[in-house]
């Protein structure tokens, strides 16, 4: 008894040494792991993409697909191995349509929703077998279509868990609503109700007066600034933006529609911009177990400036895009996007239009980048506000409490 | 209910008698006795009356310590308190919590001078601030086990708490200067390393204590020399400042000063709030810990 019944004991396996394998999309540079992958796709019957242009050396490691050949132009419609709600997922994802991490983990549980309702178990198969095979294909496809991202990842494990979980003398019918139930828990509060908690303690750091920087699209941290309003804080917000996305643009939409007065720059006027600023609220894709955030690309960069500045940074992060991953720069594990974003026309001209041409020339449109925890002052989650070096703990507290 | 003033008078009291008693541990007794005096009829009217007598103490001495002492207090003794059916032996249960509570806190500051002092090596020049007696008590373990260090310490305006420290070393026979707060940077080449007390350790694991602490830590850093905060454990507080603006108006004047002042930009803050980056090592009654190893304890503590 004591201060010390706080802490709890864990027990570490200590397993004999294995090696890990590294997951195949980092790879694409290996060919035996490329045939690898070949094979695993055709027993599944899902076409394989194909890669698009010339990569940049550093970064050849990793799948780079043209916008203008979906995956879903290779499938026989109707496809008798994937679930149109998937399909359809999968084309909005490719295509941009569905895009953030909040908005593409709600996608595709709602998709997982449709299928659990649409399926059926075979005669002499268990449901709690059978469904969680029938759902690697599906998330091969949404793989090829585009990398799944960090939430999309934990937000799968969660749904396997649970379907494995099914008992087998449980009918049908029960299951299938036990199962569409979890789901809807889980998007409450994981997602919903985590943002209410998060907004909470954000607007404790929002006081009067305080120019607030945020980059890019966040709906969290959208949320944040809205809420904040809401409650007559008085401050006003930066928007800064940056090419090709232009995310900033939806934001500045957003935020410009509930009256909050803004601003809107472009990345390259950061350096100009930040001695009027207070804080920098920035959104996460993804919390990796070193405390390194990984976000948009060009959020280090945010971050690093802010610090020569003095500005504080703080992110925003729900505890179920924390991942156990560990990752200490950009390269070994990213996101290429579409290379032809990067052509721009203006007055008609489009000076890149025959950039394939050009045998030295390639063209990089990166996705994710990661910023060391040493700029970063705070990360605010559900369970309250912690420096990045804890992350682990939470990692821990909520291994516990599964 | 006890009446306000019973209170307040309670813990001047217990602060009179033991004047090397700190400010926390007079508020868990106090705590304790109003608990042992309450007469309330549920669980949650106890809970209640024992939060608004922290605020009561809370006004009396703003500092950031009995805030922190009473809210680990409340913590420490309700986490059990729903196994019970009768109020009373509730009430027991409590009580005999929060005697041990008291016990183990008292110890605390005898764990962090058993740990501290094998950083003071002989020959050692010590630089210090402000009046601690965490600090004091490490010296005195460090002068026990006859090692020779000298101290310079820092007069710590307004209220020149840093006389009494100079005093206190004096009567142990340890070599003492008294600089000016604005000598630190002077002096600081001449010293081996700087040991400060705390008021309150935040989340961030950056702490608060006398103004006059965040300057130092920044010479310290710049001429590297190791920091080293002395903090009992009851000291942690579930607070997160960003900057100096950010750490509450009721921990930075004295409570006198907020009831009657009512343009505070005329007023001198008490404390300040140095950030983790600037500090080496915490020592603790949880052990010698680093500032991100700080969170990973409170979350401990508090979740």
């Amino acid at each position: 008894s004591g201060l010390g019944m706080f802490s709890t004991i864990i027990c570490g396996f200590l397993s004999p040494l294995v090696v890990k394998r590294l997951p195949e999309h980092v790879q694409v540079d290996d060919p035996a792991v490329v045939k690898r992958l070949a094979k695993k796709l055709e027993r599944q019957q899902i076409p394989l993409r194909s890669d698009y242009g010339y990569k940049v050396s550093l970064f050849s490691h990793l799948h780079q697909y043209s916008r203008k050949a979906p995956l879903t132009q290779l499938l026989s419609i109707p496809s008798t191995v994937i679930h149109p709600s998937i399909v359809r997922l999968g084309l909005q994802y490719s295509q941009g349509i569905v895009a953030g991490s909040n908005a593409r983990s709600v996608a595709l549980l709602h998709a997982f929703k449709q299928v659990i309702r649409d399926y059926t178990t075979p005669p002499n198969e268990e449901l709690s077998r059978d469904l969680v095979n029938k759902l690697k294909p599906y998330i091969s496809f949404l793989n090829q279509c585009r990398p799944l991202s960090a939430s999309m990842g934990n937000a799968i494990k969660y749904i396997k868990k649970e379907i494995s979980n099914i008992p087998s003398q449980c009918k049908e019918e029960e299951a299938k609503t036990k199962l569409l139930k979890c789901i809807d828990r889980y998007i409450e509060e994981k997602i919903v109700l985590a943002a209410k908690a998060i907004s909470k303690y954000a607007i404790e750091k929002i006081s009067d007066g305080d120019v607030i920087l945020v980059y890019g699209c966040s709906s969290l941290v959208n949320h944040i600034l809205c809420e904040a309003f809401e409650k007559s804080r008085k401050f006003r917000v930066i928007v800064v933006d940056s090419r090709p996305r232009l995310e900033g643009r939806e934001a500045l939409r957003r935020l410009v529609q509930r009256g909050i007065s803004c601003t809107y720059v472009l990345i390259s006027a950061l350096s100009y911009i930040l001695p009027e600023v207070s804080k920098v609220f920035l959104g996460a894709h993804a919390l990796l177990a070193n405390g390194y955030v990984m976000s948009r690309v060009g959020t280090s960069q945010i971050a690093l400036v802010a610090r020569t500045f003095n500005v504080p940074v703080l992110v925003c992060c729900e505890t179920y895009k924390f991942c156990e991953r560990v990752q200490t720069d950009s390269f070994v594990s990213n996101e290429l996007d579409d290379p032809d974003d990067l052509m721009v026309t203006r007055k008609g001209k489009t000076q890149l239009e025959n950039w394939q041409d050009v045998s030295s020339l390639g063209l990089l449109n990166l996705v994710y980048d990661v910023t060391p925890p040493d700029f970063v002052d705070l990360v605010i989650t559900d369970l309250g506000m912690i420096p990045c070096t804890s992350v682990p703990v939470v990692l821990r507290v909520k291994n516990l409490d599964q | 209910m006890e009446a306000s003033p019973q209170l307040v008078e309670y813990f001047r009291t217990q602060m009179r008698t033991d004047p090397d008693m700190a400010s926390a541990v007079a508020a868990i007794r106090t705590l304790l006795e109003f608990l042992r005096r309450d007469k309330g009829e549920t669980i949650l009217g106890l809970r209640e009356s024992l939060k608004w007598a922290t605020d009561c103490l809370t006004e009396v001495d703003s500092s950031v310590a009995v805030s922190s002492g009473g809210e680990l207090f409340l913590r420490f003794i309700s986490l059990t308190s729903l196994e019970h059916q009768d109020l009373s032996r509730c009430k027991k249960v409590m009580e005999e919590r929060g005697e041990l509570f008291l016990e183990k806190i008292s110890l605390s500051r005898t764990k962090v001078a058993k740990l501290c002092h094998t950083f003071i090596k002989d020959g050692a020049k010590i630089l210090t601030h402000s009046s601690s007696r965490v600090v004091l008590r490490v010296l005195e373990k460090a002068a026990a086990e006859k090692k020779r260090f000298t101290v310079y310490v820092t007069e710590s305006q307004p209220d020149t708490a840093g006389k009494q420290m100079a005093d206190a070393l004096r009567r142990l026979n340890v070599p003492v200067t008294v600089v000016l707060d604005a000598a630190v940077g002077y002096v600081l080449e001449k010293v081996d390393l700087v040991i400060v007390g705390a008021e309150g350790v935040v989340e961030s694991g950056g702490i608060i204590n006398k103004i006059g602490t965040y300057q130092m830590a920044v010479c310290s850093k710049a001429h590297n020399k190791p920091f080293y905060v002395v903090a009992e454990s009851f000291k942690f507080v579930r607070l997160y400042p960003l900057n100096q603006q950010d750490v509450p108006d009721r921990f930075k004047y004295k409570a006198d000063t907020l009831r009657t002042v009512s343009d505070l930009s005329d007023e001198h803050p008490m404390i300040d709030y140095t950030p983790p980056s600037l500090i080496t090592l915490l020592f603790t009654d949880l052990g010698v810990l680093t500032p991100s190893a700080v969170s990973d304890e409170l979350i401990k503590l508090y979740l």
